[in-house]
């Protein structure tokens, strides 16, 4: 066998593996949409399958006729996954300036008080306290916002990025008369327009799919956020039936379930996933950016 | 002659221009002192009877029973020996995957495939740990889950899998390896990107076949930026991914045995209402884990200065 011919059928092989792969990953998908649009009695003897067996769109409209609960859970989720976005990237950025300025008299003293918080954290039980018994910010959108604005790892990313920036251009500037923050926010933070958007993508991401702050703190089902209202409703079938309003539909046709299960997964989850590959350099930059060190 | 008493002294503008920087820092610095730094004097919780109606300060200190009551408990053993164990078993193959897996992007000739491949294996990092564990769910569900099915079209006796202890290790490093190897192959890939090519063609032209090229040119070359990984990870040993342990086995109290970790451990301990408990534990995790990361890093930062977090 010649050479080339050689890397051929070797590169074949590795192809294969990888469409292997790409189906492992993407079958669990598809099965989704396509439950989701079965008729609920054929699947109770088919099963989940690759290949509706008789299709039908009730789900669909069930998931339609009453759709505020998810539309609430939607909007609530999107204005806090937004603010906070903007407000720990700008927090963020402003506390990396002074970390990454050699000129900053009590750098040491802030790096220690940043650092620190990644070493030793009070846990779950002290934070559960604070946030419901002194700051009452339980059953209020600030309980998604507030905590965990500032992370330590990515304010020592946003200095890395500061720190690749020339000196001389802040010197000019400040010859010009420029003031730390006109700096700040006309120099570094455009400069660093990279990383922090990485940085801010993956804050993001991590927000949207938050379940955990409506688990411990949110009482009032119109501030829980969408995973919350997602997970209730794929765990609990009454919640389900409550939330779809099948609960007051004729007594002798059997709701369906199962199949409602997989359409509100989907118009929960859908439109994300179809939206975040394409923002998919900044997550893979993210990981990339590396070269934390105090 | 003139004798400084204090031990530096910075020059007014420097004074100045400090103090003007350091106001940027104000809103960062109060957001750490209020969520990181105040919940650090909360953990005296973690030695007093806790009665929600005197408050932490007023409660009656009790020394150390609650770490006593669950250090001597079941509990403690199931749950230490989980985190560990999962920890163990997912640093080792969860390199051993992402490192196979940035090899073969690197094989991989065409950028448009590599492209593709690479979007697939990180669709699951956009996922919530809710999605998870229903994606999970289409292939464990007792009634019409996918291997379930199987089993039946083979005439074999089927298994209700969230009673089914004893297959949860597997599960959940399934999951997790599904989860997570796309993302841990991005740091490898990248440190392959920055591999020699002369060293390759070299090999090659000495006659070696792929497989010795990735072990004596590749592999070699990935192998500094592996070792500082695992010792990272080590670092976290006692912690582990509350959302894929709470969420994949739905909090099914029939999967405890090699479900339960530290983490869910506390969280249910807090949501019974056993806040001093619970905090004795999460207390004893952050203790565990400070010096866990503390050694490790100090492992890396002889090794290997510049990836040293502090």
């Amino acid at each position: 066998m010649s050479k080339s011919k050689k890397e051929k059928t070797g590169q074949l092989i590795l192809n294969g593996v990888f469409i292997l792969m790409a189906i492992v990953y993407i079958v669990p998908f598809i099965m989704v949409i396509s439950v989701s649009f079965t008729e609920e009695t054929t699947l109770y003897q088919t099963g989940y399958s690759l290949i509706p067996q008789k299709v039908d769109t009730l789900a669909y409209e069930l998931v339609f006729k009453n759709p505020g609960q998810m539309i609430r859970a939607y909007i609530v989720t999107s204005i806090f996954t937004l603010t906070a976005t903007l407000l720990s990237t700008l927090v963020m950025a402003l506390l990396a300036y002074p970390l990454a300025r050699p000129n900053f008299i009590w750098r040491n003293q802030l790096n220690f008080l940043v650092y620190f918080t990644m070493l030793f954290s009070g846990g779950m039980v002290p934070s559960y306290l604070l946030i419901t018994n002194v700051l009452h910010l339980n059953d209020t959108i600030w309980v998604y916002i507030l905590p965990g604005l500032v992370s330590a790892y990515n304010v020592m990313i946003i200095r890395t990025n500061y720190r690749s920036i020339p000196d001389e251009l802040i010197e000019a500037a400040k010859i010009d008369g420029a003031k730390e923050l006109y700096i700040s926010f006309k120099i570094m933070i455009p400069l660093a327009k990279p990383g922090l958007a990485s940085v801010a993508f993956l804050f993001l991401v991590a927000k949207w799919n938050d379940w955990m702050t409506s688990l411990l703190y949110i009482r009032n089902p119109n501030l829980y956020s969408l995973q919350y209202l997602l997970q209730r409703l794929l765990r609990e079938i009454d919640y389900l039936k409550n939330a779809a309003g099948v609960g007051s539909l004729d007594a002798s046709t059997q709701p369906p379930t199962e199949t409602l299960r997989f359409a509100m997964a989907l118009v929960a989850a859908g439109p994300v996933l179809i939206i975040f590959p394409f923002f998919q350099k900044y997550f893979t930059k993210g990981m990339t950016l590396g070269g934390v060190k105090g | 002659m003139q004798i400084n008493v204090t031990k530096k002294k910075y020059s007014r503008k420097a004074m100045r221009e400090s103090v003007s920087m350091g106001m940027l820092a104000i809103p960062g610095v109060v957001l750490l002192l209020i969520f990181n730094y105040a919940p650090m004097f909360g953990i005296v919780i973690a030695f007093k009877k806790y009665e929600p109606l005197k408050g932490i300060w007023k409660s009656k200190w009790i020394g150390l029973d609650n770490f006593k009551f669950f250090f001597t408990s079941q509990d403690a053993v199931r749950t230490i020996r989980n985190t560990m164990c999962y920890n163990i078993a997912w640093i080792i193959l969860g390199t051993i995957c992402a490192v196979g897996l940035a090899l073969m992007f690197y094989s991989l000739k065409s950028r448009r495939a590599l492209k593709f491949y690479n979007t697939v294996v990180l669709i699951p990092k956009f996922l919530s740990a809710v999605i998870l564990a229903f994606l999970a769910e289409i292939f464990l569900h007792y009634r019409y889950g996918v291997i379930n099915q199987f089993l039946s079209a083979l005439g074999l006796k089927t298994v209700d899998w969230y009673a089914a202890p004893n297959a949860w290790p597997f599960i959940l490093t399934i999951v997790h390896l599904w989860a997570s190897v796309g993302m841990s192959s991005v740091i490898y890939y990248a440190s392959l990107m920055g591999l020699d090519e002369g060293l390759l063609e070299a090999a090659k032209l000495d006659g070696a076949n792929k497989i010795q090229q990735i072990w004596h040119v590749m592999l070699p070359h990935l192998i500094p930026i592996i070792i500082i990984q695992t010792i990272l990870s080590i670092g976290h040993l006692f912690s582990g991914d509350f959302g894929l342990f709470y969420q994949v086995p739905k909090d099914q109290g029939m999967l405890y045995p090699t479900t339960d970790i530290i983490n869910t451990y506390t969280f249910r301990a807090l949501k019974s209402g056993n806040l001093a408990r619970s905090g004795a534990v999460g207390l004893a995790q952050s203790a565990a884990g400070f010096v866990t990361v503390v050694v490790t890093n100090a492992i890396v930062k002889k090794i290997s200065p510049e990836n040293s977090l502090f």
